[in-house]
């Protein structure tokens, strides 16, 4: 991977986002609009259900931002790539001394940036709406939140894999593919309430175990490291066989002339 | 001898079962400017695709700067470059900064100086400034040349740069083209449907038809084979003709 080639990469992508301030819209107004109604659903839950209610509740909020940060980091990588496609400007990168490394860095470091954007705000905005705060939960949020971006990271890649082999009708799965795993994620309950059969496709995803460890910091306070552990150990897996996918992906691509006939479609 | 900068031998490519190029060889040696021709369809394109590594040769061998092409493709790619119809640069983007964002990839020094030459070069200084999606198609493939000038490359790839130019910018494109060739020493791929364009730029031709190369040689050495008076009626005589040495060698046949 070579440093001045990504950073030229991510410039380009900077200079988007300050071109055309609208796409700061995508990035801002559904993380708003999932932390409002998840919020206020929260605070419903908490003054109407009752005593025996937990009053961790509040985990929904966290559930909330941390599926954000994950959806953003996937999102920033396959939008990535989907813009070059758009503006009809995929063969003059790949025809330019650009590695497969130096753009898979540069997308990461753009999913990242979005992530950041997001967590930030979202966590800004429930410490004053709700009053949670979802950075005094612990230090410890750190290595879960890291977890998420490399594994948004993964599903980025994979998207962006099946946008080159599938051409770009299949662009609707870029936004799709985080919401295959909603379900199996654990995001806003726990893993024992699916059945059996799912809860091994949930343990399977390093995400379903950092939604259980934020749930496990907020009701008793403490970290789970080995869940932790079994999480950064999936994710290079996952982030192993997304980067072998998308290699393998762009091989055959440029066998079956996929990428020229983007650029001129 | 010039130095041989591209080196192509028994390039083939299919796609499934469509052979797009078929067996094709030549040689671009240094300060060249050879004009690849063809009716649409020709495999032209492939062809240069598979110079820039974009698409895989399914045979054959690629030497750039005297080294093999995939093994080598980066170091060969950063000097090197190429403008075609076929793509265009983020529309979203102003100019300078889309030059800026290519610059940096082909590692261009002094490159705010150098965008500012690139630009004059193509007459488009007063557009530095405007977003490259609302650029006429002609002023969009001058910013394209901009891009493809930047690096100063050492092999320069043109898949129909002229297409959308009008006669006056289309004429004052062949100039930039000659005078790279002429002071730095450029050596060009060129591509074109206008015969008046290679007449005036091309040192040498290749006439491919089916994939196939038919011939290769000067303008004059071209017209003699076909004893055609004009690059254009060569040209249509490939187009329609088919395979024209099969025909000659019928014709011989049967005389
Ligand atoms: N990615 C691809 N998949 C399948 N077939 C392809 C692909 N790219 C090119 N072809 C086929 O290869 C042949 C040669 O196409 P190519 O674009 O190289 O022609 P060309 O000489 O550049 O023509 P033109 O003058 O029209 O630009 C055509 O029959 C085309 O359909
Ligand atoms: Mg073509």
């Amino acid at each position: 991977m070579s440093f001045p080639t990504v950073r030229a990469l991510v410039l380009r992508y900077l200079y988007l986002y300050t071109r055309t301030p609208v796409r700061i819209v995508e990035l801002v107004f559904w993380p708003l609009v999932h932390l409002l109604v998840w919020g206020y659903l929260t605070r419903f839950l908490q003054q109407n259900v009752g005593d025996d209610f937990p009053h961790e509740i509040t985990f929904l909020i966290g559930a909330v931002i941390l599926w954000d940060i994950l959806f953003r980091a996937q999102q920033g990588v396959a939008i990535f790539f989907l813009e070059d496609v758009w503006s009809r400007n995929l063969l003059n990168i790949f025809a330019a001394p650009v590695t497969n490394a130096d753009y898979l860095g540069s997308t990461y470091a753009v999913g990242m940036m979005r992530a950041s954007v997001t967590s930030v705000m979202l966590g800004g905005l429930s410490v004053l709406f709700y009053s949670f705060n979802i950075f005094q939960l612990s230090w410890a949020l750190i290595p879960f939140v890291f977890n998420l971006l490399i594994f948004g990271w993964a599903l980025g890649m994979i998207s962006t894999a099946l946008i080159v082999r599938w051409g770009p009708a299949a662009e609707t799965l870029a936004w799709a593919v985080p919401f295959f795993i909603q379900p199996f994620a654990a995001v806003y309950y726990p893993v024992d309430y699916l059945p059996t059969v799912l809860q091994w496709i949930a343990k399977a995803l390093p995400c379903s175990y950092v939604f259980e460890g934020m749930r496990g910091i907020l009701t008793d306070g403490v970290v789970n490291w080995k869940e932790l552990g079994i999480a950064t150990i999936l994710n290079f897996c996952y982030l192993g066989l997304a980067g072998l996918l998308f290699v393998r992906v762009m091989l055959k691509g440029r066998e079956k002339g996929l990428l020229t006939k983007f650029a001129s479609q | 001898m010039k130095p041989n900068i591209l080196k192509v031998r028994d390039l083939t490519k299919h796609f499934g079962n469509v052979t797009s190029v078929d067996g094709v060889s030549f040689d671009i040696f240094r300060g060249e400017v050879l004009g690849l021709l063809g009716a649409n369809g020709a495999g032209k394109t492939t062809a240069i695709n598979m110079v820039l590594g974009i698409v895989t040769p399914t045979g054959g061998r690629i030497e750039v700067f005297g080294k093999e092409l995939m093994a080598n493709r980066i170091e060969v790619l950063r000097q090197m470059n190429f403008c075609s119809t076929y793509t265009q640069l983020p529309g979203n983007l102003r100019i300078w900064q889309n030059l800026k964002v290519f610059g940096q990839i082909y590692r261009v020094p002094n490159l705010n100086s150098r965008i500012d030459e690139v630009l004059e070069m193509l007459e488009i200084s007063h557009l530095k400034k405007r977003v490259s999606g609302e650029l006429s198609a002609g002023e969009g493939t001058r910013l394209n040349l901009c891009k493809a000038l930047l690096n100063r490359p050492r092999l320069l790839l043109l898949d129909e740069p002229t297409a959308s130019l009008d006669p006056d910018i289309a004429d004052k494109v062949r100039g930039v083209v000659k005078r790279i060739r002429d002071e730095e020493g450029t050596t060009i791929l060129y591509t074109s449907h206008n015969m008046r364009d290679v007449e005036e730029v091309c040192d040498r031709v290749v006439f491919m038809h089916k994939g196939k190369v038919l011939f290769t040689g000067t303008s004059e050495e071209t017209l003699h084979h076909f004893e055609e008076e004009s690059l254009e009626e060569v040209f249509i005589r490939v187009a329609r003709g088919g395979d024209i040495e099969s025909n000659r060698e019928t014709e011989e046949a049967t005389k």
